[in-house]
């Protein structure tokens, strides 16, 4: 479904991904584990096309889409959930979910995924009025994770959705990840929590100074000395 | 159906307001002084209205603001002095003339954020000056003398004009898009909305408007020169802008209504005239520092008035 081939990304003069491939196939959830400032959230950037790649490409259901603007990616049916949720702070619940669907016309089509989010996040209904900046940091995940899927994306991107919440809002949010998935879409996770992403993901790939450095079955890869030791603690 | 409603109830307020006045004025019970201080403040009101939608919806911190109403003045009176044209062509021609020198000027610099954008419009609003002041056809720094042609009617019309077409692009789909990109420009880029597009196009709607403001400016006291449209100009209606609160249409009208009244009241003091209207703006910012009425419209106000209303 998604394949990256060979991409360098540079910020500047400063190359934050060398050389980066991997792929994803349709159902999937794939995760990207990596340390602090590995290039994690560059690599989706450059996906979803807030990035261009210097050299390299990435062909998403057989088209290339590395280089084309934001919004034809979108369109294509990848959404992005970006890092630190970024809802539309002085807008409503419900207007912010809206904003998900701007690139789409069908208003029947609209109106059931907006129930369908509504029923993957009974809070988010309770509060459909109320300002998005007013709700606590994994309700504003859970509208960040609704926007995007408000846009009916193939492939969904998720950066960090567990940063700053706690530990049973980070559950809560990845059994939604889970039933997500299992709807239908497939979902590449970009976590620092390896535990937890493992834990879901079937495959996994570990991203360390902007290389791939291991990949493998999520199971492999959580028993590797090597993941255990630099992402797990150590056990 | 309901929002149609509305529109017309607040077109026939509009519409009501402006035929008092007009009787009013051809009555003769609005004396000259008052007739132009009614004018000033439609001008202003359009100024503010224009700047709003560049700032308080699309949230791109333009300061040059004077520049395009400096482009709009000096196109009309070429207009209706050299060409002699009638005034109506002139305030065309003002708005669309000012709509290309926002595109020109909007494409390069709205790459730019916040600070480094605010300095190249207020450098873009200087350049405009300055070519207006070298160019004797119009007169260089002496000015430009210009034919008497604004009316209450222009005024008044063109104000409307201009705060329906820039309330009803609010409340449109781009209109929505506009206040994404505010509120956080990256997740806009990620839902898929061309932000750069949309941010052109706030700019070229606001320069088209500020265009018309001084087209009808030019023609209300017989000259027009270069300095009229300093930095100065910029940052008065900025400061209608702020005051009202950003992102408040209704607060932007209100803030430029009430300061142009203020400033002509205070004419009548000129040693303390700056003092006390610097006064005036420390004060509201202290104690209303998201602005006059924050981000809600004066509508909301009444809504909530309503809605109280059926409960009891």
């Amino acid at each position: 479904m998604l394949q990256v081939n060979n991409i360098d990304v540079f910020y500047g003069n400063i190359q934050a991904l060398h050389g980066v491939s991997l792929e994803v196939h349709e159902g999937e959830i794939v995760t990207l584990i990596g340390a602090n400032g590995a290039g994690k959230s560059t690599l989706l950037k450059t996906l979803s096309g807030l990035l261009k790649p210097k050299s390299g490409d990435v062909m998403y259901l057989g088209n290339k889409i590395s280089g084309k603007p934001a919004q034809t990616i979108v369109k294509a049916g990848m959404s992005h959930v970006p890092e630190g949720r970024r809802v539309f702070a002085n807008l409503t619940v419900e207007e912010n979910l809206d904003l998900g669907a701007y690139l789409r016309k069908d208003k029947d089509g609209i109106a059931k995924d907006l129930d369908h989010v509504y029923e993957l996040f009974p809070r988010l209904l309770e509060r459909k009025k109320q300002l998005s900046g007013t709700l606590s940091g994994g309700e504003q995940q859970m509208l960040a994770m609704g926007r995007a899927l408000m846009a009916k994306p193939k492939l969904i991107l998720m950066d960090e959705p567990s940063m700053g919440l706690a530990p049973l809002m980070v559950k809560a949010i990845f059994e939604i990840i889970k039933m997500v998935n299992a709807e239908g879409t497939t979902v590449l996770l970009v976590e620092q929590n390896a535990h937890m992403a493992l834990s879901v993901a079937h495959r996994a790939y570990v991203l360390e100074t902007g290389k791939i450095v291991l990949a493998g079955s999520a199971k492999e890869l959580k028993e590797s000395d090597e993941v255990r030791a630099a992402y797990l603690g150590g056990l | 159906m309901k929002k149609s409603k509305a529109f017309w109830a607040y077109l026939l307020i509009g519409i009501i307001i402006y035929a008092i006045v007009q009787f009013a004025m051809s009555s003769g019970m609005i004396g000259s002084y008052y007739s132009n201080m009614l004018i000033t403040m439609c001008i202003n009101v359009m100024l503010a209205v224009s700047l709003h939608i560049i700032i308080g919806i699309t949230g791109q911190f333009s300061i040059g603001h004077a520049g395009f109403m400096a482009v709009g003045a000096y196109v009309s009176a070429i207009f209706t002095m050299k060409l002699e044209l009638p005034f109506i062509a002139a305030i065309v021609a003002a708005g669309i003339i000012a709509l290309l020198a926002g595109l020109l000027i909007g494409i390069p610099t709205l790459r730019l954020k916040g600070d480094y954008l605010a300095i190249a419009t207020l450098g873009f609003a200087e350049i405009i000056r300055i070519v207006i002041l070298n160019v004797d056809y119009v007169g260089g720094a002496a000015g430009m003398t210009v034919m008497r042609e604004t009316t209450w009617s222009y005024a008044f019309f063109a104000m409307l004009l201009t705060i329906i077409v820039i309330s009803n692009y609010t409340k449109s789909r781009h209109g929505r898009a506009c206040i994404a990109i505010r509120e956080d420009e990256i997740a806009a880029d990620a839902m898929g909305i061309n932000t750069t597009y949309y941010k052109v196009v706030a700019f070229g709607i606001g320069a088209f408007f500020a265009g018309i403001a001084g087209a009808i400016f030019a023609h209300n006291f017989y000259i027009i020169q270069p300095g009229t449209f300093g930095f100065l100009k910029s940052f008065d209606i900025l400061i209608y802008v702020v005051l009202g609160g950003l992102g408040s249409l209704s607060g932007s009208v209100l803030a430029a209504v009430l300061l142009t009244a203020v400033s002509t009241y205070l004419a009548e003091f000129p040693e303390t005239r700056m003092i006390i209207y610097s006064l005036v703006l420390i004060l509201v910012m202290l104690y209303r520092p998201t602005g006059l009425l924050g981000t809600k419209e004066i509508t909301d106000i009444f809504k909530f008035g309503k809605k109280g209303g059926k409960n009891v």
